[in-house]
């Protein structure tokens, strides 16, 4: 009988309750999320290899890659796509979202076929502009000849610059819905009867969209931007199907080199440096794009 | 834009003006959107001889084949990555729900000491990206003896989905009033029956959204696939048509396109019965 009692005080008691509720949870990211990520950081101070543990070796992994110019090549390539990927997936999703805002028929459909390249796996979508890119079947290539605007097949993927632009464009194609369909969400919630107001005191569309809409977006275009700049970053899918990095290490990003000197070059150690790198570049990627965004925001409602 | 329209009211814009301000770009935007599946579709139909000439219409198909296909379910192991991509995402959304809806309903509802701190860090943890913990992880799962497993991939895949389902069902549990709680306490009922008779049914809509999420997320799932797993009969759909239908420098496009469509066809099926769901899940969590 004490036992049943004992029972019920637990059920009864919500803070107990609440722990036990959180076991499994607690579990599973202490054990496969920040178990991980300590260990991946003491790995970076180490020369583990794959199947076997390593030695301490401080910051040897780190002094040689700041000298390793494929490292800092990938660093560059991450900023690089980072910033114009984003930048284009802002300006077209706000677009889009503009866009879809207007009293359109069929709005809804419009709203899930928009979706589409977000939900579909990257991985396989990616092999549709695998074989849009190709050298010499591409059907991009075909038309652009067939218009007469270029001779000979364009070689999409084997060309530093040519490829940087490549998969930056494919980055920015998976991007836009996400970007765009939270943005609608959030225009949504703008009440019409500001854009009214506005329209009865002589306001010019521009003048509404600049002082009406992006005023009250602007928190929301913080948070989804934060977003979209940590997905973008730390991107491994695109690049991997589409260039696995190349050509000449051209598009290899900080997330694809530590695959590759991890897994296939079984450097773990190596590896597991270039991640652990990644977490202030990231963070500060993070802070800027959430905290630039938010001081506009207070600016703009500051000097009205 | 910069012409003077002292009406901004819409209705009252002129239908040429709309045409070329709004339903052109849209259909444009459209286009470019959903040209890569068109290209997918065709190319996934289309003869090796069509496909491999330079000589007429690409953009359509003459006669169309269903020869991709058949290679890809009879002469490679695409059937069995199928399957293991359905068992994979099927128990992972199941473990993370069960997960999640405890732990949400514990901060939201049971407010226990530290409540709001553990909201904090499962929201941090949704921030933790897998591409900076695949290399820990991968040497996590080696221990366990779990390498080459499903069970790796399974265990693995609610790191990311959990606090993802935790944050979007905290977001509908609070919608739930409270009165309802009271109520049903007062009558005598354990927090378990509240649980699951009053605030689990109510929920249904929160819970379908997350289901959604998570199954979507964990069928995509790229990076955790393609290092735990080495063996060509547990890879999941993405990891095989990647790694395992491209043979040397010769490019089957069209088994690969193939490929593509069959393993994109489940994700697009079941976000077509819960696009509402969806959207609202998606907007939802980045609103808060």
């Amino acid at each position: 009988m004490s036992n049943l009692s004992l029972l019920e005080r637990f059920q009864s008691n919500r803070h107990a309750l609440g722990y036990a509720f959180m076991v499994p949870a607690a579990l599973l990211l202490i054990g496969l999320l920040a178990y991980p990520l300590g260990l991946g950081t003491w790995l970076g101070f180490t020369d583990a290899k794959i199947g076997r543990p390593g030695e301490w070796i401080g910051l040897e992994n780190f002094s040689y890659l700041l000298t390793d110019s494929v490292f800092l090549l990938s660093v560059f390539n991450t900023l690089f796509y980072t910033i114009v990927a984003s930048i284009f997936k802002f300006l077209l999703g706000l677009w889009l979202a503009l866009l879809l805002n207007k009293n359109l028929p069929f709005q809804s459909f419009f709203r899930a076929v928009v979706l589409l390249p977000w939900i579909v796996p990257t991985a396989l979508s990616a092999i549709a502009f695998w074989w849009l890119y190709d050298s010499q079947f591409s059907v991009l290539s075909w038309t652009l000849v067939k218009l007469g605007l270029i001779d000979t097949y364009i070689d999409f993927l084997g060309e530093p610059w040519l490829a940087r632009m490549s998969v930056i464009i494919a980055n920015v194609w998976r991007g836009i819905p996400f970007v765009a369909i939270s943005l609608l969400a959030g225009l949504q919630t703008i009440s019409p009867s500001y854009y009214e107001a506005a329209s009865i005191d002589g306001a010019t569309p521009w003048q509404q969209f600049r002082y009406i809409t992006m005023p009250l977006l602007t928190p929301i275009i913080a948070v989804v931007m934060t977003f979209s700049v940590l997905f973008t970053f730390t991107d491994f899918q695109l690049i991997y199907v589409l260039t696995r990095g190349g050509p000449l290490n051209a598009t290899h990003l900080m997330a694809t080199l530590a695959f590759q000197r991890a897994i296939p070059g079984g450097s773990m150690g190596e590896g597991a440096a270039i991640a652990t790198m990644m977490v202030p570049l990231l963070l500060a990627a993070i802070m800027f794009s959430y905290f630039g965004l938010q001081r506009r925001a207070w600016q703009q409602g500051a000097d009205k | 834009m910069s012409k003077q329209n002292n009406n901004g009211m819409e209705f009252l814009t002129s239908l040429p003006r709309r045409w070329v301000t709004i339903y052109i770009p849209l259909i444009l935007m459209l286009v470019i959107l959903l040209f890569p599946f068109y290209w997918m579709g065709m190319t996934a139909f289309k003869p090796n001889e069509e496909l491999l000439s330079k000589a007429g219409n690409p953009f359509w198909l003459i006669n169309p084949t269903l020869a991709h296909f058949k290679k890809l379910l009879f002469n490679t192991s695409y059937p069995a990555w199928l399957l293991n991509t359905v068992i994979v995402s099927v128990c992972s959304t199941f473990i993370s729900l069960f997960t999640s809806v405890l732990a949400a309903y514990a901060i939201e509802r049971l407010r226990f000491k530290g409540a709001k701190v553990a909201g904090m860090v499962i929201f941090f943890a949704y921030l933790v990206p897998p591409s900076i913990i695949f290399i820990p992880l991968a040497s996590i799962v080696y221990q366990y003896g779990l390498f080459d497993t499903r069970m790796a991939l399974i265990l693995t895949y609610p790191t990311f989905l959990v606090p993802f389902c935790t944050w979007l069902l905290m977001g509908y549990f609070r919608t739930i009033p409270f009165e309802l709680e009271e109520c049903a306490m007062i009558d005598g009922a354990s927090r378990w029956q509240i649980l699951t008779r009053i605030i689990l049914p109510l929920a249904v809509p929160g819970l379908i959204s997350a289901g959604i999420f998570a199954f979507t997320l964990s069928w995509n799932e790229f990076i955790y696939a393609l290092t735990f797993v080495s063996s060509s009969e547990i890879k999941t759909v993405p990891v095989g048509v990647i790694t395992e239908l491209v043979e040397g420098d010769v490019y089957h496009w069209g088994a690969l396109m193939a490929g593509a469509l069959l393993g994109s066809l489940p994700v697009a099926f079941v976000y077509s019965f819960f696009v509402e769901y969806y959207v609202s899940g998606m907007t939802g969590s980045v609103k808060e």
